[in-house]
């Protein structure tokens, strides 16, 4: 639940503009992005994900520095893994 | 200081440079004292082994920042008396699955038929309530400011669906006031803070700028890689070593200064301080957790149920309070790693991944730390083969 987890934006979804797709490590989910509105995201840009809402915008270098350390964590982040595959909020 | 017992990581050699000016910021024969309040701090410093990196003056105690953690006993009873009624749904993040209360766990409660289920988030809570309109759905909300402002847009959003068999059992609680019950601790001397990294993303810097101005107490919020801390540590020491005392951000790349404004103002939209809360271990606290607010008392399951309210004490072994205070580490408390293990926890530190008795136990450091009392005491250094960390 603490873990903050980078994911890269897929797409917004076009008739819920409040979320988008996004593949964090191959998993791929839709997350709620309301509370970066003033941040324009698009496809390609990357965001930090707590409990399927994207908390900050990061760029794609701190992106791989945090999947590589969040990979060298082990268990916590497998299950945060597992519990994002199993999320399905649209 | 030895390094040898220290699990490899990403610019291993770029903490050893980061080592050694640490060492020299260090006045002889003084001893240096920082708090780590977020335990996704404690996991990184007991899983890279940091403190091996650091002069024996220099101590890291690990602080209240672990959510899970903090939740006391009688408030997980409550929760386990919501999911017992008729009709009920509860909906949980899985770190909260194990924390025992007086009478057991969500995972004791939903072996006993109550209907509890684990979700990622609580928009998957909503969704369950979406699902089964002749249920009431409950979202066990717990978590500092990380994670309020996603509770916050769920109530939102269920009032704009017209959801009327959903609910929030709100636990939020804020990091502020924690911070000050440790500042106004007897126990605990500190020459500084390393802020929490996620908390500040939603915060923000300035909340901390009374630890500074009124505390002296200097504070600068981490990222959670090795290097980060180690460098938020190299920061605190030279602001000593400067006579400054301020708030800095190491993790700037993430945290911007005035924090998340759209969190912010969610929070207050949906959510009201309430006048005193119980931390486990640390007792009650003035305006120290978030309650839904007369606005949104209709997803209030505080209002909604028949809430006991009791109020539990912790086992007389268990000493998670002193930990979450920095009192004790966590090989010092009297059950650790004998009656009180990750598989039956007697105190919530040693159930969450991010508790300080978990991340210990789990990283063997116990281990280690044995090893090095057991080489302190011989003249010639003694190779012995370690326990590995576990998977």
């Amino acid at each position: 639940m603490c873990l903050g987890i980078p994911g890269e934006i897929i797409e917004i979804l076009t008739d819920r503009p409040d979320l988008a797709r996004v593949d964090v490590c191959g998993v791929k989910r839709a997350i709620n992005i309301g509370l970066l509105e003033d941040e324009e995201l698009s496809a390609g840009d990357w965001v930090l994900i707590h409990v399927g809402f994207a908390m900050s915008k990061i760029d794609e270098r701190e992106a791989k520095a945090a999947l590589e350390f969040l990979e060298g964590i082990g268990q916590a982040y497998a299950e945060e893994l597992a519990a994002l595959s199993e999320s399905n909020i649209t | 200081m030895s390094v040898r017992f220290v699990d490899e990581f990403r610019d291993a050699d770029k903490a050893l440079a980061l080592s050694a000016q640490i060492a020299a910021l260090c006045e002889p024969g003084r001893h240096y004292k920082f708090m780590e309040v977020c335990g996704g701090h404690t996991h990184t410093i007991y899983k890279h082994g940091l403190e091996d990196y650091l002069p024996d003056t220099v101590q890291l105690v690990h602080g209240p920042g672990c959510p899970v953690c903090v939740i006391p006993m009688g408030r997980v009873d409550d929760a386990i008396a919501i999911a017992e009624e008729p009709g009920v749904i509860m909906t949980s993040f899985g770190d909260m699955m194990r924390v025992p209360g007086g009478r057991g766990s969500f995972f004791d409660s939903n072996a006993a038929g109550a209907d509890i289920r684990m979700v990622y988030s609580p928009l998957d809570a909503l969704k369950v309530a979406q699902a089964n309109p002749d249920k009431k759905v409950v979202f066990m909300a717990i978590g500092f400011e990380t994670t309020a402002p996603s509770t916050a847009m769920t109530v939102l959003r269920a009032e704009a669906l017209g959801l009327t068999n959903f609910s929030i059992f709100c636990n939020h609680v804020t990091i502020i006031p924690a911070i000050k019950a440790i500042l106004d601790s007897p126990d605990l001397r500190l020459d500084g803070f390393i802020g929490p990294g996620h908390v500040s993303t939603v915060i923000g810097c300035r909340p901390y700028e009374f630890i500074a101005a009124e505390h002296g107490k200097p504070l600068v919020c981490a990222g959670f890689e090795p290097l980060d801390i180690l460098q938020s540590v190299y920061m605190l020491l030279l602001q000593l070593k400067e006579g400054r005392c301020e708030v800095e951000n190491q993790y700037s790349r993430v945290v911007p200064w005035e924090g998340n404004l759209k969190a912010l103002k969610v929070i207050n939209q949906t959510m009201t301080l309430r006048p005193y809360f119980e931390w486990r271990g640390l007792g009650f606290i003035s305006h120290s957790a978030l309650a839904v607010n007369e606005t949104y008392a209709a997803f209030d399951a505080e209002r909604i149920f028949n809430v006991p309210g009791v109020r539990v004490a912790d086992p007389k072994a268990c000493q998670c309070g002193e930990v979450l205070k920095g009192v004790l580490k966590p090989w010092e408390c009297k059950v650790f790693g004998t009656a009180c293990t990750p598989e039956t926890p007697i105190g919530t530190c040693m159930v969450s991944s991010e508790g300080a008795c978990a991340a210990y136990y789990n990283f063997g450091r116990f281990t280690r730390e044995r090893v090095k009392e057991a080489t302190r005491s011989v003249s010639q250094p003694v190779d012995i083969e370690l326990m590995p960390a576990r998977p």
